[in-house]
């Protein structure tokens, strides 16, 4: 067959484009943003590393070089409560999970509110009262923050950012660069229940599905993976873009490809029957509380013991395998029996028509 | 899921192809156009193509909704965000179609349009109703299988008397695209685009019944099996198709006997013929001016069509010279013959419609099969 034509992408019209939503949706015109602008002119060492969170160098104490870790999430979740959580929760533990994948003991949070003119204080108490329940259950607390309120129309009730700083123990090495050909890729648990929740309750478009989100702090079960020394080359949480996303972009770092068996992937019915209706793929659909561990294929089912051991993964399961790929292709073996590729989400899911 | 996955089953996938693989003669070809954007998406995304011997050949067909839909159709929904302040309603899909002037609904969004993505025709008509100053516009697509509802809330809205609800009505016949394939030199008369057979609409069958395909399999010799959109169906459309072909037979077969009668859904052909009327002629994209292959909103209900209520009128705009989306919409080009696949047309940038909807030809390739160009 022909040679792969490469691919040109078109960069970004700064003249005359403008922010649209596929900037935000964790496909590939958000990676095109990121790249050519935030990267371009902010670049360097600790923001090329490219993971959720940046490893840094730290002052050397008692003697001993430390290395911290610090990470920084936007919540801007509507609606601002749903099933399962609301965006205080939420918050806190986005930002806890990013720090902790990298391997870091999360210790501290800094949090900034930008408030809408207009936004009952009841439900602002409510936020905030589940932001402090969840620090708590996590163990990181919120240290220093800021408030700021915009005119009425000008936000979207209430938007969070949450800044994590964690440390990190010697010697201990994860990053979306370290995937090698015959790892195995683990998730925690089943796709896809944070954005199916958050989407049965959108104004346009309730639906009655019994379903939560299954966001939650993973610091716990990390911790708990790490200590029993096996051959992990990285955690990462799936959220925007979902599964399809985080592969693809580990798979670009490391320049493997992986293939993935769809009959091994856990999706519950109730998600998997509001994908189908609403016309998505719970592959692409964002999860809060879910890990994805590629670790050395020799350490696979002690990895997947201690997870299930773990409240929060007792459904992991061995999904598939890293392979040698120039590529960089996320493959999949489907349940029918074909097979097909994985591809980076492209803006926003839509649903077909017909 | 009950009533799904009983359609995916990867066993029965595997019976089945076995008996195609023991139906299919040796030395014979065999090339079946599904007309479907639906049934594209299921051969790409379940890797049907993969189970299938390699004398038994897809083609893919012009029935992707926002595929065939032209770029002055979209420019006039743009205008109407734009310069007349109207809220548009529209289904997903259509938002990433690229118009003029480098835009889409999506980006004529960025610049401040009101456009809003809906599920359905009640959606649109909600929003009319909550927002009594403002005009608003149902941007209405597809084939049969969305007319119905488009003419239920044409009804609902003289009904209610809801006066600032318009629709800009845009949907096209299945019956006169395959007439327009079939009539086609490529088919007709160079046989360069050879063609045994089609796997039949299922959604559009559920309304328009199994009879309109009877006069292709007579007048044109080509048998028409009806299918479903999952998996299996099209696997078992494929045996029957296979069968015909062997057996010398031109018959209209329904696969998809669970959803589609030989009337179809006449509650819903009534309601159409009510709102609707032929359109003299309709610019598609790929088929260029197809006659009579279109609809419009009948005079009786002039005060709910946008076109009249705002004056618009329709400029063609062509295609970008490269683009190979009107070969590819006929059958005649497969995605990785056109130039612009997956260089400068990607799902992110389309330059042509069919890499926009994942039933679309190009965008189901790029996104689920590419990989299979490189080896």
């Amino acid at each position: 067959m022909a040679e792969m034509k490469r691919a040109y992408v078109r960069p970004l019209d700064l003249k005359q484009g403008r922010v649209d939503l596929t900037h935000g949706s964790g496909g590939r015109s958000m990676v095109q943003l990121i790249s050519e602008l935030f990267a371009k002119h902010l670049g360097n060492e600790y923001l090329g590393q490219g993971n959720d969170g940046a490893v840094l160098p730290a002052p050397t104490i008692h003697g001993c070089p430390g290395r911290i870790v610090m990470s920084t999430d936007c919540h801007v979740v509507s609606p601002l409560f749903f099933p399962g959580g609301d965006i205080g929760c939420l918050s806190v533990h986005g930002t806890v999970n990013d720090v902790a994948v990298m391997g870091a003991t999360p210790l501290y949070l800094a949090a900034g509110f930008i408030l809408e003119e207009g936004f009952p204080l009841s439900d602002l108490a409510r936020i905030v009262e589940s932001m402090a329940r969840a620090a708590r259950e996590a163990g990181v607390p919120v240290v220093t923050g800021d408030t700021k309120v915009v005119e009425r129309g000008k936000g979207d009730g209430v938007f969070i950012t949450t800044t994590g700083v964690g440390v990190l123990p010697d010697g201990l090495e994860l990053g979306g660069s370290r995937a090698r050909p015959g790892d195995a890729v683990i998730i925690s648990g089943s796709l896809g229940d944070h954005g199916v929740a958050i989407m049965s309750k959108r104004e346009n478009l309730s639906f009655d599905a019994p379903i939560e989100s299954d966001t939650a702090a993973l610091n716990g079960l990390i911790a708990a993976m790490l200590a029993i020394g096996a051959d992990l080359r990285c955690l990462r949480d799936p959220t925007r873009g979902g599964l399809a996303a985080t592969l693809n972009e580990i798979a670009g770092q490391s320049g493997v490809g992986m293939m993935l068996h769809e009959k091994a992937i856990p999706v519950k019915p109730v998600v998997a029957a509001a994908c189908e209706f609403l016309g998505l793929d719970p592959l692409y659909v964002a999860n809060e509380g879910k890990l994805i561990a590629i670790c050395a294929s020799a350490d696979a089912e002690r990895v997947l013991a201690v997870m299930r051991a773990h409240p929060l993964g007792r459904e992991a399961a061995l999904i598939g395998e890293v392979i040698a790929d120039d590529h960089h292709f996320v493959q999949l073996t489907t349940a029918f029996g074909g097979r097909r590729i994985v591809d980076w989400l492209a803006g926003d899911q839509l649903p077909r028509i017909c | 899921m009950k009533y799904i996955d009983e359609f995916r089953d990867g066993e029965l996938a595997k019976n089945l192809a076995a008996s195609i693989g023991a139906t299919v003669e040796t030395g014979r070809n065999y090339s079946f156009m599904e007309f479907c954007g639906g049934h594209t998406h299921a051969i790409s995304r379940y890797g049907l193509s993969d189970l299938l011997p390699p004398t038994v050949r897809m083609v893919h067909g012009p029935g992707c909704p926002v595929c065939v839909l032209p770029i002055g159709r979209v420019d006039m929904a743009i205008d109407l965000a734009l310069n007349h302040g109207v809220i548009l309603c529209t289904y997903g899909d259509t938002l990433r179609v690229p118009a003029s002037d480098g835009l889409s609904l999506m980006k004529a969004k960025a610049r401040g349009g009101d456009i809003r993505m809906v599920y359905s025709t009640i959606d649109a008509l909600q929003i009319a109703r909550d927002n009594p100053a403002r005009e608003v516009v149902f941007f209405a697509i597809g084939f049969e299988t969305t007319t119905p509802p488009t003419a239920v809330a044409i009804l609902q809205a003289e009904a209610e008397g809801l006066s600032n609800f318009s629709v800009l009505c845009c949907h096209v016949l299945t019956p006169s695209a395959i007439s327009n394939i079939l009539e086609s030199p490529e088919v007709r008369q160079w046989g360069t685009v050879p063609l045994d057979g089609f796997i039949g609409p299922a959604h559009v069958s559920t309304v328009i019944g199994s009879r309109p395909y009877e006069f292709f399999a007579e007048e044109y010799r080509k048998p028409v099996v009806i299918a479903g959109f999952e998996p299996l169906d099209v696997m078992q459309a494929i045996l029957m198709l296979v069968r015909q072909v062997n057996e010398g037979r031109a018959e209209v077969e329904n696969e998809f006997s669970r959803a589609v009668s030989r009337d179809g859904n006449l509650k819903a052909q009534d309601r159409v013929a009510e709102v609707f009327e032929l359109r003299r002629e309709f610019e598609w994209r790929g088929l260029s001016v197809v006659p009579y292959s279109a609809l419009k909103i009948r005079r009786k209900y002039a005060a709910f069509d946008a076109e009249r209520r705002f004056d618009l009128e329709y400029r063609s705009v062509p295609d970008h010279k490269a683009c190979d989306c009107g070969a590819i919409l006929r059958g005649v080009k497969k995605p990785q013959d056109c130039k612009l696949f997956g260089t400068v047309c990607t799902p992110e940038n389309p330059i042509g419609s069919c890499m926009v909807s994942s039933e679309g030809a190009c965008a189901a390739h790029y996104s689920y099969g590419r990989y299979k160009d490189m080896h």
